[in-house]
């Protein structure tokens, strides 16, 4: 397992691997926005929290037709579907190394353009906490959406269709934490859900993505 | 006859000559009686009940809105049952009823969400609010979206099948949490259920409930889009299996000839 996640990390450091896409695209992102909205700091920092979990959100969205895809071209998922380690266990370290390559740099890099957008001082804290929580959630989900679409000759904008709306959930719960934060009001209800939501998509949803792979491999 | 020779009898119904032969025989009778049901009680809805004393005529299109969001509701819950019946006993005709049932399925969110608009118009004062239950709505509409859209991708029937009914299975769970997410995000617009409340009725609640005299042609209206739902999905499902026998007679004339 862990030579699994090692060679994973690997592939995604090494030149070629798409590192640092999923950040710069986030960068981008975030300094579009007020290019849309127009620059006045006071309606920037009411929307900071949204945007940057959108951002982060769609940042994400845009590595995962790399996850599987590649394994699948090359031949190594069916090496792996027919080694001793179960699919479940290949399938959460897949959304494991995605998440280390592409969800906590996020994270990491979150409050950076929160400055750009005017968070207001409080929200920078809860940024973070709720991306951090939230992230693993969107890399597990997202594993699933690469899973049912491995085959797929063009499946990266039916995996978007896929994959966005199962989205919703983390989204909403992980954007209120964020934007109470910001404006120092109460947020445990949130922030439980959104943890509970991530808790129970580790668990529950390898099954699934195993599943749907087994059924691609056949 | 039993209950398990009668349940063994539901099983008949997965060999598709079996289901064709029958469901031709009672297709009439459904495409009848629903037109019958919906024809009388939207022009008994529309023509014999006494327009509403706040918002006047624009209540009657009632008669449309919450039988279409019915069915929107129930035809998910039909194509999760038939997913589970396909991934658990592998007919044939279940997993081909859910493909056909979810385009009905589109259409019914389309009217709910179209004539909810048209109401909402004249009586909120606006077309779309991001209220709880339309915003659920739409997120249950991508969901019929996506789950179409992998039905389309996918060239093997057999992989279609097993694919979209996975994602039927997941999609159900993350469908009644975006429910859940949403009634926290935002305070609701829309009316709480008003239709079916025993205690409203009786008049022990005095909530508001839609009175009796718009209650039984609506009650008419429901159970027509239901009769109606019924008879798409077996004319769907029919063909379907029509278009399957197709595909294999012409692969077989390919290797033949």
């Amino acid at each position: 397992m862990i030579a699994l996640l090692l060679r994973d990390l690997k592939l995604a450091f090494r030149a070629g691997g798409g590192f640092g896409l999923g950040l710069a695209f986030f960068l981008i992102v975030t300094v579009m926005v007020p290019f849309a909205v127009g620059p006045q700091s006071s309606l920037l920092s009411t929307i900071a929290p949204g945007v940057l979990w959108l951002g982060a959100l769609l940042a994400c969205l845009l590595s995962l037709d790399r996850l599987l895809a590649l394994d699948w071209e090359d031949g190594s998922l069916d090496l792996l579907a027919t080694a001793p380690l179960p699919l479940e266990s290949v399938v959460t370290i897949k959304a494991l190394a995605h998440w280390l390559t592409t969800g906590l740099p996020l994270v990491l890099a979150a409050p950076f353009l929160g400055v750009l957008l005017n968070l207001p001082v409080p929200g920078f804290f809860w940024l973070v906490i709720s991306l951090l929580i939230g992230t693993p959630a969107m890399s597990v989900i997202g594993t699933f959406g690469a899973a049912l679409t491995v085959g797929l000759k063009r499946g990266g904008l039916l995996l978007s269709l896929l994959v966005l709306p199962l989205y919703v959930p983390t989204l909403i719960f992980g954007a209120e934490v964020a934007r109470r934060g910001a404006t120092e009001m109460e947020v445990q209800t949130p922030l439980l859900m959104l943890a509970g939501i991530t808790a129970a998509t580790i668990a529950l949803l390898p099954f699934a993505s195993a599943a749907v792979l087994r059924i691609n491999l056949r | 006859m039993s209950i398990a020779a009668k349940a063994n009898a539901l099983w008949e119904y997965a060999n598709p000559r079996k289901f064709l032969a029958t469901s031709e025989r009672v297709l009439p009778f459904f495409w009848i009686t629903s037109l019958a049901c919906i024809c009388v009680g939207l022009i008994w809805g529309f023509f014999f009940t006494p327009d509403d004393y706040k918002q006047g005529s624009t209540v009657k299109i009632i008669y449309l809105h919450v039988p279409a969001a019915l069915m929107a509701i129930n035809c998910w819950l039909m194509m999760l049952a038939t997913s589970l019946v396909w991934l658990v006993r592998r007919h044939h005709v279940s997993a081909l009823a859910a493909r056909a049932a979810a385009p009905i399925g589109i259409v019914m969110t389309l009217i709910a969400l179209l004539t909810g608009a048209i109401w909402g118009q004249p009586m909120w004062g606006t077309w779309w609010a991001w209220d709880p239950r339309l915003t659920s709505f739409l997120i249950l509409f991508l969901f019929y979206l996506g789950y179409v859209a992998l039905w389309e991708a996918i060239e093997d029937p057999d992989t279609a099948a097993d694919l979209t009914s996975v994602l039927c299975l997941v999609g159900s769970v993350f469908a009644i949490l975006s429910r859940y997410a949403v009634n926290f995000w935002n305070q609701g617009l829309h009316q709480g259920a008003s239709v079916m409340r025993a205690a409203a009725v009786t008049g022990t609640d005095t909530e508001e409930k839609v009175s009796n005299i718009f209650f039984y042609p609506l009650l008419v209206c429901i159970i027509g889009f239901v009769l109606l739902f019924i008879a798409l999905v077996l004319y769907r499902t029919g063909t379907e299996i029509r278009a399957r026998r197709i595909k294999a007679l012409m692969a077989r004339e390919r290797v033949s000839g």
